[in-house]
Formats: structure tokens, C-alpha cells, sequence
């Protein structure tokens, strides 16, 4: 059963998404650099104990069968637990992302008793300086805390999970190792312009070099997790693992902190925002939303319809074309044959300043060090 | 975790939709998703579906097969049961 044959089915939206991201509050204890969400400081709007309630029960009733929580740091909101053994209770599964701050040995031992959950703690470098340059000083130590509370715990094969960039892409054997150390699972995403990522993807995303060989590194590892992040690099030949293709608003979305429905999590802009889930509940914003209706009518594919590798590549990611400032027919900004790199040349420098800025923030306005609790051993910038 | 099928798939023999599979319907035919090995499985077409859920009503595999599957398709419907089988989503 090849899933490929049903692409076209899944271009015109499922009856639920396969991929929901929920991210439960913009707090954050650290600032990563890349942040897609920009989180910092909680947003007073959040949906309260009683809403996330409800909404769990309108995930599990649309049969949406596990949820990627996320953030912000998930693990700040007190109700953190109470919300996450709600979900195992109504059969929706939970995966979710966390910096490891919050992940002491107790946290760890309840987390390993827990079914249907994973957790994948964040990593991006393979040593402190790499990582904490990204993540903030402590970070990396952090990280590596949870991990050993995690494998202490016997919680089994947790995920450690890395956005791929220009430092650090040279680094995946050793994150490979780290996860074998673990036992974990290693997963790799793609650093796009989202957020607070917009501010640092032009000098962290991989060259295209580096594209050509971790697309290489993939295909030999089928066992690494990308959750269909690099697709762009199909179009070098042999398809990588997944779908391959933008699945926002078809079969991939975003529910933010205060219920806001966009088409994926790369997309924090009111441009892709579908609706809120307080106003009319999840499922009528998925189903009748006039932005997801025509995310799912068939697009044109463009600039690229010439290319020889479209079948592979579909253009590319839709939230890199828009916080690059390209049009959704054009090339996506990494084309392995360099096509974005000239639509992005040839709209520099006029449109420039009309480039989408990621909105909203929730980015602090001061930077907050980490609290190290034992030594520490971050670079200081 | 339950690991996938050891016994081998047998079509004179009873079987049924495991416990841990949810189904959710979709215009293509339906996902079916096991919650131990978080598995997720498209169902492509919606004959292999209507088999699927009334698997269970008959004695065994090809019983089930000989009520609604034409002749000619069931040898590759018992193998898309068999795959199925193979990949955990089937139990006795
Ligand atoms: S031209 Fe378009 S379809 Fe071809 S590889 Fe580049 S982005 Fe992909
Ligand atoms: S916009 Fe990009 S990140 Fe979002 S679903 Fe499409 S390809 Fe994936």
C-alpha cells in the first residue's frame, strides 16, 4: 500500500488532520534564537484547564488519534499533567516537546508510567557550544539532564530532536551516537523562517551543499525521524520518507495557546489564520474554514511547473516561501537546484522591507539567563 | 509495546480487528491507527474497510473473504489482510 498513490487525496483535506501540533502556552523559560513561535512570555489570553479539557474531548471525538504538544516550554503550565493524562485517558495520544528544564527525576517517573506518550526533548548541537550558541547558555546541560532522568526512569526510547542548521549539520553522526547511547530515536527538522526564526535563517540555514549531503545522510538512514521536513531535498532523486508534500491545512495543523487555528506551526500569521476554537469549536474551523477550503483546491504549480523534479518536491514548503517573501508558486528558498536563491535575489532589495514579519510575538524584551543548578559549563556570549 | 504478528497469517483461521486499532473514515476509505505501536496504516479502498469491520462476524479469514470479495479479487484482498496481519493491526 503505497502512500504515494493517495497524495492527491490528502491534497484535497482529510476529515481531521493526521498531524495536529497544540501548543499549550508561548511561556518559555529559555530563548532559543530560532524560536518558530517566538515564546517567551505567556499570553494572558491562554486557554484555561477547562477549555484544553473540552478541546481534548473534541480531539478524541473527531478521532484525531495523538497530538504533538508543544510550545512554548508545555511543561510550565501547572496543568501540564492533568492535561496530558486526559488525553491518554480519551485515546488521544501525546507526543511532546520539551527543552528539559522541567524534566527532574519525578517528572521523569511519571511520564515512564504514562501509555501513548512520547516525548522528544530538544537538542541543537552535539556539544555545548554549538547548542547553547542557539539555545541559550545551560541549555545544553539542561537537555542532557532530562535524557538521564529519562533513561533512569526506564521511560524507553524518547526522541531527541534536532532543527538542522548550517553549525550544527555536520554534527549528525554524533547526534546519532547520542541517541544510541540513549536508546532514543533521533529526529531531524528543517530550520525555516518562522518567528524568531526569521531573524537568523539566513545565516543558519544548511548551503546547499549541506543540503545535498544530509539529503544523502537521510536516504541511508531511514531510521532517523524528519517528520517529513525535508521533502524539498526529494527532488535530488529517490523520494526521502513520509508523504512529501505541504500537508498545511489538509492534513497538518496548529492550534496555538489561546485556541487560534492556523494551517501549520510554521505559519503564525494572520494570513494563515483558519479561526479559534472558542468561537466555534476545532472541528468547524478544520472543516468549513475558508482558508483551509482553499489551501485544498488544487494550486497551480508555478514557477516550477518546468521542473523535472516537481512530482518530488511539490515547490517545496509554503511557510519558507512566505517569510522569505516569496509568492506560493515560486520555488521554495532552498530549491536544490538554486531556483529560490534567485527569486529571492531578484526581490532583494525592493521588497525587502515588505517581507511578512512573523506575528505575533511573544518574545521577551529582556533575555533571561538560564538558572544552572549545578556547574555550568555553557560558552558566555 | 505488542510487536507485530509472530504467528503466520492463516486465511482458514479466525481474525479480527485488534482491540488497540481505531478506525476513522475518510472519503479514500479509512486510517487505521494502532494505538501500542502507533502504527498508522491507509486503508485505500472501502471494500478492504467493509472486510475489515465484519471480519469479526465470521469464523475465519476466508469465510469472510467468500462473502464479499468477487473471486477473482480475493486472492488480492487476503493479501492486503495478510500485510495487515503482518504489520500488527489484525489479532485472533
Ligand atoms: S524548481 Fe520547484 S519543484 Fe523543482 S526542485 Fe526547485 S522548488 Fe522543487
Ligand atoms: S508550510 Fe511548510 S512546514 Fe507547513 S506543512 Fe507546508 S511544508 Fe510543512
Amino acid at each position: 500500500m503505497s502512500e504515494s498513490s493517495l497524495r492527491p487525496r490528502f491534497e484535497r483535506g482529510l476529515a481531521a488532520p493526521i498531524c495536529l501540533t497544540w501548543e499549550l502556552t508561548y511561556a518559555c523559560n529559555l530563548a532559543c534564537i530560532h524560536c518558530l513561535s517566538s515564546s517567551g512570555r505567556r499570553d494572558p489570553r491562554e486557554l484555561t484547564t477547562l477549555e484544553a479539557t473540552s478541546l481534548i474531548d473534541e480531539i478524541a471525538d473527531m478521532q484525531i488519534f495523538y497530538v504533538n504538544i508543544g510550545g512554548g516550554e508545555p511543561m510550565i503550565r501547572r496543568d501540564f499533567f492533568d492535561l496530558v493524562e486526559h488525553c491518554v485517558a480519551r485515546r488521544v495520544g501525546v507526543k511532546f516537546s520539551t527543552n528539559g528544564t522541567r524534566l527532574d527525576r519525578a517528572a521523569a517517573r511519571r511520564l515512564a508510567a504514562t501509555n501513548y506518550l512520547d516525548v522528544q526533548v530538544s537538542l541543537d548541537g552535539a556539544d555545548v557550544a554549538t547548542n547553547d550558541q542557539v539555545r541559550g547558555v545551560g541549555s545544553y546541560d539542561a537537555a542532557r539532564r532530562a535524557m538521564d532522568n529519562l533513561a533512569g526512569e526506564n521511560f524507553g526510547p524518547f526522541k531527541i530532536s534536532v532543527v538542522v542548521t548550517r553549525e550544527n549539520v555536520a554534527q549528525l553522526d554524533q547526534f546519532a551516537s547520542l541517541a544510541l547511547h540513549y536508546g532514543a530515536q533521533l529526529r531531524l527538522t528543517r530550520l525555516r523562517p518562522s518567528g524568531r526564526g526569521a531573524d537568523v535563517w539566513h545565516e543558519l540555514r544548511p548551503t546547499l551543499e549541506q543540503g545535498r549531503w544530509l539529503y544523502r545522510w537521510l536516504l541511508d538512514r531511514p531510521e532517523v525521524l524528519t517528520g517529513d521536513s525535508f521533502f524539498h531535498l526529494s527532488a535530488l532523486g529517490a523520494p526521502l520518507e513520509g508523504l512529501n508534500l505541504c500537508g498545511a491545512g489538509r492534513v497538518v495543523c496548529l492550534i496555538d495557546p489561546v485556541g487560534d487555528v492556523y494551517a501549520c506551526p510554521f505559519v503564525i500569521h494572520e494570513q494563515f489564520l483558519a479561526g479559534n476554537v472558542r468561537e466555534s469549536g476545532f472541528s468547524t474551523v478544520w472543516r468549513d474554514s475558508e482558508l483551509f477550503r482553499s489551501l485544498r483546491q488544487p494550486g497551480s504549480a508555478g514557477a516550477c511547473a518546468s521542473c523535472g523534479s516537481f512530482d518530488a518536491c511539490r515547490g517545496g514548503c509554503m511557510a519558507a516561501k512566505f517569510f522569505t517573501g516569496l509568492e506560493r508558486t515560486d520555488p521554495d528558498p532552498e530549491c536544490v537546484f538554486g531556483h529560490g536563491e534567485a527569486a529571492m535575489a531578484a526581490l532583494a532589495p525592493v521588497a525587502l522591507s515588505l517581507r511578512p514579519v512573523p506575528a505575533p510575538t511573544h518574545s521577551r524584551r529582556v533575555a533571561v539567563a538560564l538558572p544552572a543548578p549545578r556547574e555550568r559549563r555553557g560558552t558566555l556570549r | 509495546m505488542p510487536a507485530s504478528q509472530t504467528v503466520d497469517f492463516d486465511p482458514s483461521r479466525h481474525a479480527r480487528l485488534s482491540d488497540q486499532v481505531s478506525l476513522r473514515d475518510e472519503e479514500f476509505g479509512a486510517l487505521a491507527y494502532h494505538h501500542g505501536t502507533r502504527r498508522l496504516v491507509f486503508i485505500k479502498s472501502p471494500k478492504l474497510l467493509a472486510l475489515l469491520r465484519h471480519l469479526d462476524d465470521f469464523d475465519t479469514v476466508g469465510d469472510a473473504l467468500a462473502a464479499s470479495v468477487e473471486l477473482d479479487e480475493r486472492a488480492s484482498y487476503g493479501a492486503a489482510l495478510g500485510a495487515l496481519w503482518r504489520s500488527g493491526l489484525l489479532g485472533e
